[in-house]
């Protein structure tokens, strides 16, 4: 019998229902850990983080996680491969842009909200599709999205308030009657929305929503005859999806970019999110944040290594180049050798190191 | 009335080199159900080591051939080292390995002959030429279109006329039929995939002559898209057929809707028309195969 198992029924550690699935932990373990974590990451990181920390590498890590969260939801646990949440991000970051310049006293949290559901709308809109078509039909559905929203941010300068070629510069970020437009201002801000985020999106796939979403995933005609409305199902995937890429949108022009034009939401962007979590691993949530880390954090330490060991021999370009051809491979890599991505090997990993004397016993 | 039709025509042109990136993505849909996002990267690859060879002084005849031999290697290696390992697995996941793939495809184009923009002349000057009826055309373009029918009666008779030809023909109607009656599915990989290169080289001398051989020649992948949707992705004359509407709708839209709502719309406009399409005819316009309704 299980330890979780056993917890589950007794033990000191039960957070939710006693569902054993939606238990918020798997074990004391798994809490402390968690607990443990968030409060370095919010307590001790401001502390111990640079400015060169926070706005080159946590600030973009935790946005691009959230973003990959949100495709993760609809790909990894709905099933729709989706190539637009640039787009997605795109409309978040600008409509966030456009509640906060034009309804002057709005709240930066209400106006990122508004952004986000703005997405979580056009989500709606590009999921109808999905009723009568599915794998790659969907992604060409998408790219329509895509390239749709490209163009009509950069087209109509409304979105833009005007600025002519669609750049715009973000207010200061003002939550509460504070001031958190330093980079450890927008590090905390980031942390926050993205904490509250995650623990959501872990309540969702946990629940009803999320099992239904598997259901239609792994066999949608199943799901139909078990009097799951797939629709709705696929529909609501797309809506949450897009939700979640639109407050990433948001945060990334906020909190990351500050000042932002629409090439900043381009198909390559999307790409990227959809790599973080192939890489990440498929239908997992602490998936989008390996991904998202792996995929930011490789390239600065290559040019980091390119840098002290050939210095000035290479160009720029040149390492640009040789980037992309890894991340070419390690795409391939996943998914022949582990499509369930870097998730599933950390997870192997604690495996080992949990039974690691007895491993044979 | 006469702006009308060479806006038409024009488009019409326009769309054959369109088409051309759509048959090589057809011929490896048909024989492994692969839906190839590198194929753009094969074109970039293909005519980036043309215009390279040429520049480094061997005759046209002779890069084309040696161009021809290293799409047929690039197409062995990614059989090898790709299709093999992703056997019997769900087309989404092909689908993102193309999506490495082209990454790859394009970072070693790029590695070995650098970033520079080329010039390539293939000796066709891209002069409006008058026709009948008052209108205009680019001899360019005519080229364009003569040389993808060239490309389309080649392709058909070498699957008409030669054995591998029927055993291609087998593996798109039934592959585990054709398996069983002892067609080797790796041959026909291999085949297809340097065929799809072959194409690409094609496709790349005339886009690249257009646009400069340079980065944005991948792109050409995203114009194919929707012209495979509509067209059907596995009827190669479905994506002629294709091609044409796409190029001659686009060039329609650009002129007298764009008019109205703004420019730039060629690159969203054939996705949406695909969109439609799909939603009435899922096969496309020749496609066999219904796909699967959910």
């Amino acid at each position: 019998m299980s330890a979780a198992w056993t917890t589950a029924i007794s033990g000191p550690a039960r957070l939710g229902t006693a569902h054993p699935e939606r238990r918020l932990f798997r074990g004391t373990g798994q809490a402390i850990a968690t607990v443990g974590g968030l409060l370095f990451a919010f307590v001790a990181v401001p502390f111990l983080g640079d400015d060169y920390w926070f706005t080159a590498i946590l600030i973009p890590v935790l946005v691009l996680s959230l973003a990959g969260l949100g495709l993760n939801l609809l790909t990894g646990y709905a099933g729709q491969l989706s190539v637009g949440s640039a787009a997605f991000m795109g409309i978040g970051a600008y409509l966030a842009y456009d509640v906060q310049t034009r309804l002057p006293g709005m709240p930066l949290l209400l106006s990122f909200v508004a952004g986000a559901t703005a997405a979580a709308a056009v989500g709606v809109f590009a999921g109808l599709p999905s009723h009568r078509i599915s794998g790659f039909y969907l992604v060409v559905c998408t790219l329509t999205v895509q390239f749709f929203v490209e163009w009509t941010l950069s087209n109509f300068r409304w979105f833009s308030n005007g600025s002519a070629s669609g750049l715009v510069s973000v207010p200061p970020l003002v939550v509460a009657g504070r001031d958190l437009s330093s980079p450890l201002g927008r590090f905390l801000l980031t942390l926050s929305v993205v904490t509250v985020m995650t623990v959501l999106a872990h309540r969702i796939v946990r629940g009803e929503v999320g099992r239904r979403w598997m259901a239609v995933r792994d066999m949608d005609t199943a799901a139909a005859i078990l009097g799951i409305p797939v629709l709705r199902t696929k529909l609501l995937a797309f809506a949450v999806s897009s939700f979640y890429c639109g407050m990433a949108g948001a945060l990334w022009g906020f909190a990351y970019l500050g000042t932002f034009d629409p090439r900043a939401w381009e198909l390559d962007r999307s790409f990227e999110i959809l790599f973080a979590i192939i890489i990440g691993g498929m239908g997992s949530l602490s998936g989008s944040f390996l991904g998202a880390a792996f995929l930011l954090v490789l390239p600065l330490a290559m040019s980091q290594v390119a840098a002290a060991y050939l210095r000035g021999t290479v160009d720029q370009g040149t390492i640009e180049n040789y980037k992309k051809i890894g991340f070419g491979i390690l795409i391939v890599f996943f998914l022949v050798k582990e499509p369930r991505g870097l998730s599933r090997l950390v997870q192997t990993f604690i495996q080992r190191i949990r039974t690691w004397p007895l491993r044979h016993w | 009335m006469s702006y009308f039709l060479e806006t038409l025509v024009g488009g019409l042109l326009a769309g054959t080199m369109y088409s051309m990136v759509a048959i090589g993505f057809v011929l490896i849909y048909k024989a492994s159900g692969v839906f190839n996002f590198a194929q753009g990267s094969m074109t970039l690859f293909a005519a980036l080591t043309f215009v390279c060879l040429k520049e480094r002084g061997l005759s046209v005849g002779l890069s084309f051939v040696a161009t021809a031999l290293t799409m047929v290697l690039v197409g062995l290696l990614i059989e090898r080292l790709l299709l093999r390992r992703l056997v019997n697995r769900s087309p989404v996941t092909l689908f993102m390995a193309t999506l490495g793939l082209s990454y790859i495809v394009e970072g070693v184009a790029q590695a070995i002959w650098g970033a520079d923009v080329h010039g390539l002349d293939l000796g066709i000057e891209d002069t409006p030429m008058p026709l009948p009826f008052g209108i205009r055309v680019s001899r360019f373009d005519l080229w364009a279109a003569g040389a993808a029918g060239a490309l389309v009666v080649a392709l058909s008779l070498f699957a008409n006329r030669t054995r591998i030809g029927l055993s291609l023909r087998a593996v798109a109607d039934d592959p585990l039929a054709a398996v069983s009656l002892g067609v080797r599915l790796p041959v026909i990989w291999r085949t297809v995939w340097s065929l799809a290169g072959f194409v690409g080289l094609v496709a790349g001398l005339f886009w690249g002559s257009r646009s400069g051989v340079q980065f944005s020649l991948t792109l050409v992948v995203l114009k194919a898209m929707p012209v495979l949707i509509i067209g059907g992705f596995d009827s190669i004359v479905g994506a002629i057929v294709a091609g044409l509407i796409v190029g001659a709708s686009e060039k329609l839209a650009e002129v007298y809707v764009g008019a109205a709502i703004g420019a730039g719309l060629e690159n969203w406009f054939p996705y949406a028309m695909a969109v439609g399409f799909l939603l009435l005819r899922p096969s496309g316009l020749l496609g066999g195969k219904a796909i699967v309704r959910v």
